[in-house]
């Protein structure tokens, strides 16, 4: 697009089909397997954030290829930005980028690395250092606000994220300006890199930590897209205020030999271990991974 | 009648729908913006990481904010989101620090921004300008706000301290006199002790020339040199500490083009400084024109050009 076009602005049309969500969770999740070759990537993290992802860009966000320099578009912030590998893997199978650019996944004649960055088609803002996106976005909801946009600003952050103090900060100025376009998504996964969130730094009671700080605050499912569905659909939760969902997940979700495991944050393995475990993605006999060349965190 | 810095502000504002005024509650210097610009004056509490973040989300959105906050805090609790956002971002977000350096008076050291200057400079594609009165502000404003590039602004609003030499211009230094055998590089408020000490030394028949610096980045490499060059003595004064600021950025000059100069550094060494008011603090710190003008007279009587570069700290 060159400089003097006008962006196109979005249509009022999602991208999906909500049946055709799962089919596409499965194909992101097989990327994600995928780009733990070579140098690995966080894939405990990604796949737990996988479906939620696959549903904001099916249903829920304004924004498609055509449309992604629109000001009128909405916004995804990935704040709980090592889950890259699941933001890049959705990008792709919806358009943003070609499928065969994956395979670029930290090669230096590209910028697949393991936090996003607006080389690449459809990523917002850069992240990785954990705490910042919430406020990022909080200036993109106010600015929409100014210009009496109807779109709206969404940040996925980790529930680990939620131990940094400037996540609370901008939920107490969020709550404060009162931004109903802003929407806070949290992966909770129940881990962060090496614990169990509950055992190092307990979270709970978080819907309540949101309802103090001025937010409108539900919980679900986050990896039943009919749920997420009709979440979505009533945002904002409250009128006049931000709104936060906690998306209750499964780190390693989809292939069983992953999930729940405090030791698969990040992973890299072999091509032999790939296939198993998309084997293992696809319904197939557990993969338990135990070779000595196995890279994990 | 001198426009101060909020009324060029808001003229700016008003001119350029783009600006948005943001502050953690800094209000002292901008106390008529929120009456006069509505919506796009942003208080967003003590808050400064947030304020940072927000900021970089407005830029991304095509504004230009123009943050405040009191220096110490706008350049260290949210360094990294200055460094994170808006540098990695490369956004044309304008940082105004308030009370740097001696300004913090009696504030003292947990509210001193002394190194202020070596913490924004080593941010790639920072700007770093230090006006030395609010005449060189309100002038720079306009620039510096339409330059796409992030700025930190060492806020000073102290009254003119001269007639200028000459009118701002990006990475330009004003070069007060023509001196033969001293050089004071400085920047910001210690402009005017500067030149107090260069009145004091003409008398005693030293001719001295005060470099006002103005941006430290990018800095007027050309006027430094020749300035340089030109002088027995070089000084560089600073309320700031002695790392990471002019001093060392003259010193890293020098070491790039070659240039062996004995250098005289005015800087705070290892220490936060005596907590008073203004007049007091350059009294009691040997920074008022008086004591910078015996220290330069130290300094010559003791090595009269004899190449050696061991200069006692004043």
């Amino acid at each position: 697009m060159t400089a003097t076009e006008t962006p196109v602005a979005p249509s009022g049309q999602h991208l999906l089909e909500l049946v055709e969500l799962p089919p596409l969770a499965l194909r992101v999740r097989e990327h994600v397997l995928r780009m733990t070759l070579g140098g690995g990537c966080f894939v405990g993290a990604s796949l737990s954030c996988a479906d939620l992802l696959v549903h904001l860009y099916g249903r829920v966000l304004r924004v498609s290829p055509e449309t992604l320099s629109s000001p009128d578009r909405d916004y995804l912030f990935l704040s709980k930005g090592h889950d890259v590998p699941a933001l890049y893997a959705t990008l792709a199978e919806l358009g943003f980028m070609e499928r065969s650019r994956l395979a670029q996944h930290l090669k230096t004649s590209d910028s697949l690395y393991w936090h996003p960055n607006r080389d690449m088609p459809g990523v917002e803002f850069h992240s990785g250092s954990l705490g910042h996106q919430l406020a990022v976005a909080l200036g993109v909801a106010l600015d929409i606000r100014l210009r009496q946009g109807t779109n709206r600003a969404f940040v996925i952050l980790g529930d680990g994220e939620l131990d940094e103090g400037s996540v609370w900060e901008a939920a107490l100025v969020a709550g404060a300006l009162g931004l109903e376009n802003l929407v806070a998504v949290v992966d909770r996964n129940g881990f962060q890199a090496n614990a169990r969130t509950e055992e190092l730094l307990p979270l709970e009671p978080l819907e309540d930590k949101f309802r103090a700080f001025g937010w409108a605050c539900r919980s679900l499912d986050g990896h039943d897209f009919g749920a997420l569905e009709g979440a979505f659909q009533e945002v904002p939760f409250a009128p006049g205020r931000p709104s936060a969902l906690i998306a209750r997940t499964l780190r390693g979700k989809g292939v069983p030999s992953l999930e729940g495991r405090v030791d698969r944050w990040f992973a890299r393995y072999g091509g032999p271990e790939v296939e198993a475990l998309i084997r293992e993605l696809h319904g197939g006999p557990r993969a338990d991974l135990t070779g000595d060349g196995l890279v994990v965190r | 009648m001198t426009v101060t810095y909020e009324q060029a502000l808001g003229a700016l504002a008003a001119a350029h729908e783009d600006i948005v005024v943001m502050t953690a509650e800094n209000r002292a210097p901008i106390r008529g913006l929120p009456a006069a610009l509505g919506p796009r004056f942003v208080d967003v509490g003590i808050c400064e990481q947030t304020m940072l973040g927000a900021a970089a989300g407005l830029a991304l959105r095509g504004r230009t904010p123009v943050v405040h906050a009191l220096a110490a805090f706008l350049t260290m609790r949210a360094f990294e989101f200055v460094r994170t956002d808006v540098g990695i971002g490369r956004l044309p977000v304008k940082l105004v620090g308030y009370i740097p350096g001696v300004l913090s008076e009696a504030n003292g050291p947990t509210h001193q921004a002394l190194e202020d200057v070596a913490l924004m400079r080593g941010i790639p594609g920072m700007q770093v300008f230090c006006p030395a009165d609010e005449s060189e502000l309100v002038e720079a404003l306009p620039v510096l706000c339409a330059d796409r590039a992030p700025c930190y602004i060492r806020y000073n609003a102290a009254p003119p301290v001269s007639p200028h030499a000459s009118g701002f211009a990006p990475g330009r230094a004003e070069v007060l006199g023509e001196g033969g055998r001293v050089s004071i590089f400085t920047y910001g408020f210690l402009v005017r002790e500067a030149l107090k000490a260069q009145t004091l030394l003409k008398a005693e028949g030293v001719p001295a020339r005060v470099i006002n610096l103005r941006m430290l980045k990018p800095i007027d490499e050309d006027a430094v040199l020749d300035s340089a060059r030109a002088a027995e003595l070089v000084v560089t004064l600073e309320d700031h500490f002695l790392v990471g600021g002019l001093h060392s950025i003259v010193a890293e000059l020098f070491v790039r083009r070659g240039l062996l100069r004995p250098v005289l550094p005015i800087a705070f060494e290892e220490r936060w400084f005596k907590p008073a008011l203004l007049e007091d603090v350059l009294e009691f710190e040997g920074l008022e024109g008086g004591a910078i003008a015996r220290r330069i007279l130290r300094a010559l009587a003791l090595a009269p050009g004899k190449g050696e570069s061991t200069w006692p700290m004043g």
